[in-house]
């Protein structure tokens, strides 16, 4: 049985017709084209499908669609603001914080979770909440550089 | 100021860094196709078993089914990545080896219908003995895996260099060790994937495919599939990932090619996780017996080596897996009389391929603990010990490896005082220890078939240049680092760089991604395109300028006059005025390249040089023993490495960065745990590599040397610092509770045992 539900999705509302079993990670790509989200395991343990949900991380590879009506969604395609990059973004992009990118969209909306929450979070404390995001290439250290870099920025002359 | 680099050296972001920020940047995942059908494989429940019949009538039967194959329907040809080692089938013909083999597959308008329908296919099948330890499968009597190949030994190599029998009789103290490394599985975030579609005008099927090696998969296709390699084109999309793993073709590529050309409509096959861990290509478990002879000062006399890998069903890359871990036992450390046994021996397991290291991190793991147990017992420093045997450049090497260029000794040393060796070693309160290791790298082969790379660069009427390579990047920065070398040779910016590459229908030939080659040899094919661009313009621009076009300079989009800084001429003025001097555009340049060599050097039969060059570097490791838990926690790692001159020092920490926590992984967690034949952890969950909660204090320190073969001075970096991780660790843990452990991983389980027999 198919049913037709709406989602909000980077601010605009999409209307498609959907399985009740599919996840918010199908829908997201296979309906909708937003590539950005990635699939690394399909089942919730490597973060390469981080989407926000009223600006909260949520796994959408294990998230049911239909659970996101109504909420707010945000994948990697609306982070930017103003067309530019977000900050998380130039600092992952010039501190070298990422290297294939495939869990790179996952890593950049867990990390405004982050920064959203609290403007200077200790290295702890990313490293903590990142780490259902994993990463293959990197060893991780230029990512919590990336993220302690753009924490550094806030607050100065802004 | 004439002779400084400005782009080569810089730390730039990768030129494809924004795209993968923006999650824009397109795996073969994200590209979608009309009409795209779904396929799906069914893989063997069973270990080992005869193939009696395959009934798909159901499956065929199910709507929204386009196509079903089994390995009868294919063409008998066998496929291997090493030519002589060539001993599988797309999908399984008569037998399966390994539970997860692939035996048919599906193809559907909707993935859940391919999956559906490999649920309907029935298999029956005759269970045969299965084997699962290579000691029992080499034995006379046990089970054949592989028809004609005696005592499943499927590759054997045997050397001997120097006089071991003498050698060993004029040593002071011989002792003989035996070590164990384990499974690992690279797991790439990006699961392996692949996208065919057919024109049947041309005859021409193209394919997207998560492949480190695109020239060596339209080879395999081409001869699997009975077609010409003319009429296969592969295209590498951004690669998520490889480690190694991505160095063969598998099931999906052949089957969504195959239903491309059958069906007439696009194919995607993507694996699940699952898939990844179990039917692709992991780490060899090997074990290996040691023993050395050597003088009361630790010089190394002697060294013997009995080598078993665990194969699992096929070959892959065996004959050079086990080749590389034999020669490399002979580099970093002087090793006058080597004498090497290795076997490469079939399992009913999941199939060992090429992983980071290639066979050396096994070797290394052995050799470096050894090391430490041999200064132990002698009453040495470990660190003292490894500058004794240090091979220098200009050294004799007992195989014939040429080395140039050689900051070994200086990485020792270099990480040493960085971790506080000399204040540390044997110093720190109990449980807490550090430990060192070294290792030795190749920076791409010498002289095998088919090991070199070409470049084209086009300048354009703009300025702008354009690059046609065939180098693989697979995330680790390729594109980046060939632009550079281009962008410094043209005396351009890197923004000014746009590089196509890895297109079997446009690049030019290239190996691919293996062996740590691709900076020394793509990087040089396409140094030499550039060069042959810029003599083209640098013609023009001397008689306008009146100068000799060898005295010429090109930096920061200017070509000036070396020793007259004043007369200059801009980049773009002097393509304008090229262009209106009715000289043919774009100015090309073309470059091929492969490391200089006087003879073949395949290892096998032949000796000799077996790279270009060799990077060397020095893991130093600080650790933490929970004496309550069992767990160890890294707590540093210092990281001293020589990879020549490096063209760019922020993707070469990022290499090196990724590779030690890799080899953190191997020394403390990682283990594909193989219950008869059935793989019990495959998933991250259960596998369980190291997390940002692990990532241990890293340090990187740069030892340069200035490489004649490698383009601007480099050498690899990144594959060989995986090598030496692990045994750094565990030699760390001896430090810390006087505990050697010999086989890997050093779980928490075997720490508290260990403690608990000390404390008996």
């Amino acid at each position: 049985m198919k049913k037709g539900i709406e989602l909000k999705i980077n601010g605009d509302n999409y209307e498609v017709l959907i399985s009740p079993n599919n996840t918010l990670l199908e829908v997201l790509r296979d309906k909708l084209g937003l590539m950005g989200t990635k699939q690394g395991c399909d089942l919730g343990a490597c973060g390469a499908c981080t989407v926000l949900i009223n600006g909260e991380a949520y796994l959408s590879c294990i998230m049911l669609a239909m659970d996101a009506v109504g909420k707010e969604i945000m994948t990697i395609e609306g982070i930017e603001e103003d067309g530019l990059l977000h900050p998380l973004q130039t600092a992952f992009v010039e501190k070298g914080g990422l290297q294939c990118g495939f869990c790179t969209p996952g890593m950049i909306l867990t990390a405004k979770t982050i920064l959203d929450e609290e403007e200077h979070p200790t290295e702890d404390t990313i490293k903590k909440k990142m780490s259902g995001n994993l990463c293959r290439c990197t060893g991780y250290k230029k990512i919590v550089e990336a993220v302690m870099s753009v924490s550094e920025q806030t607050g100065e002359g802004a | 100021m004439e002779n400084e680099l400005n782009v080569v050296g810089q730390r730039l972001p990768m030129h494809d860094a924004a795209a993968k920020a923006k999650g824009t940047a397109q795996f073969t995942d994200d590209l979608t196709f009309p009409g795209m059908l779904h396929g799906r494989i069914l893989r063997s429940p069973l270990a080992h078993a005869k193939i009696l019949r395959i009934d798909t009538s159901k499956a065929e039967k199910l709507p929204g089914v386009k196509g079903v194959v089994t390995g009868q329907d294919i063409p008998d040809r066998l496929y291997g990545i090493v030519p002589k080692a060539r001993d599988e089938y797309a999908l399984a013909r008569d037998k399966v080896r390994y539970i997860g083999d692939d035996v048919a597959a599906v193809c559907a308008i909707a993935p859940e219908i391919a999956e559906e329908a490999i649920e309907l296919i029935k298999v029956d099948y005759e269970e045969l003995p299965a084997v699962f330890d290579p000691f029992e499968s080499k034995k006379d009597g046990a089970p054949v895996i592989h028809e004609g190949i005696k005592n499943n030994t499927s590759f054997a190599i045997k050397k001997e260099f120097g006089d071991v029998k003498k050698a060993f009789a004029e040593s002071d103290a011989i002792f003989e060790d035996t070590f164990f490394s384990q499974a690992v599985n690279h797991a790439p975030l990006e699961p392996h994937a692949a996208i065919a579609q057919y024109d049947p005008l041309k005859g021409e099927v193209t394919i997207w495919s998560s492949t480190q090696i695109p020239f060596f998969l339209r080879r395999n296709l081409s001869n699997t599939l009975q077609i010409p390699e003319s009429r296969v084109r592969v295209i590498k999309p951004k690669v998520g990932g490889g480690f190694g793993q991505k160095i063969d073709m598998f099931a999906k590529d052949f089957c969504a090619a195959w239903f491309a050309m059958h069906l007439g409509k696009p194919v995607k096959f993507i694996y699940d996780r699952e898939e990844v861990f179990i039917s692709t290509r992991q780490r060899h478990p090997m074990y290996i017996t040691v023993k050395t002879g050597m003088k009361k000062d630790g010089t190394i006399l002697a060294q013997k080596f009995q080598s078993y890998a665990d194969g699992g069903a096929y070959n892959s890359t065996a004959p050079t897996m086990m080749a590389l871990s034999c020669f490399f036992l002979m580099i970093p450390y002087k090793v006058p009389n080597l004498f090497y046994e290795g076997y490469h021996v079939y399992t009913n397991k999941p199939v060992g391929g090429a992983m980071r290291g290639h066979g050396i991190p096994q070797a290394r793991f052995a050799v470096e603990r050894q090391l430490d147990l041999m200064a132990g017992r002698l009453g040495l420093d470990p660190a003292e010990i490894r500058l004794k045997n240090s091979i220098h450049a200009g050294e004799p090497h007992s195989a014939g490896f040429v080395i140039n260029t050689c900051g070994f000794s200086e990485s020792v040393k270099k990480a040493a005082d960085a971790i506080g060796w000399k204040e540390k070693r044997g110093k720190l309160p109990f449980g807490r220890g550090v430990g060192l290791a070294g290792a030795s790298f190749p920076s791409g082969v010498s002289n095998m078939s088919h090991i070199s790379s070409g470049a084209v660069v086009q300048v354009g009427q703009d300025g702008a240049v354009n690059v046609l390579s065939g180098a693989a990047d697979i995330g680790q920065g390729a594109e980046t680092v060939i632009s550079q070398i281009v962008a410094e040779e043209l005396g351009v910016l890197l923004e000014d760089i746009r590089i196509t590459a890895a297109d079997t229908g446009i690049t030019p030939l290239d190996p691919g991604t293996f062996g740590s080659g691709v900076t020394v040899r793509a990087g040089n094919a396409a140094r030499l395109a550039a060069l042959e661009a810029k003599e083209k313009l640098f013609e023009f621009v001397a008689e306008k300028l009146e100068a000799n076009p060898e005295d010429l300079i090109a930096k920061n989009r200017e070509i000036f006059v070396k020793g007259s800084p004043g007369t200059v001429m801009t980049i773009k003025d002097a393509i304008k005025g090229y262009q209106y001097a009715d000289l043919p555009m774009p100015i090309v340049g073309r470059g091929s390249w492969m490391a200089p060599t006087d003879e073949p050097t395949t290892l096998f039969e032949q000796d000799g040089n077996f790279a270009p060059n060799y990077s060397f570097m020095t893991q130093a490791a600080e650790i933490e023993v929970d004496l309550v838990t069992g767990q160890v926690k890294l707590l540093r790692m210092v990281t001293a490495h020589d990879c020549g001159r490096p063209i760019n020092p922020m993707l070469v920490e990022g290499q090196l960065e990724g590779s030690v926590v890799g080899g953190m992984g191997q020394a403390l967690y990682e283990d594909v745990i193989v219950e008869k034949g059935q793989v019990m952890n495959p998933s991250f969950l259960d596998y369980g590599f190291p997390t940002f909660l692990e990532m241990p204090q890293i340090e990187t320190i740069g030892v340069e040397t200035d490489d004649p073969i490698g383009p601007f001075g480099a050498k690899e970096a990144g594959e060989g610092t995986q090598l030496s991780p692990a045994p750094a660790i565990v030699n760390a843990i001896y430090d810390a509770i006087g505990v050697d452990f010999m086989e890997l991983p050093v779980t928490p389980e075997k720490i508290l045992k260990a403690m608990e027999e000390k404390g008996k």
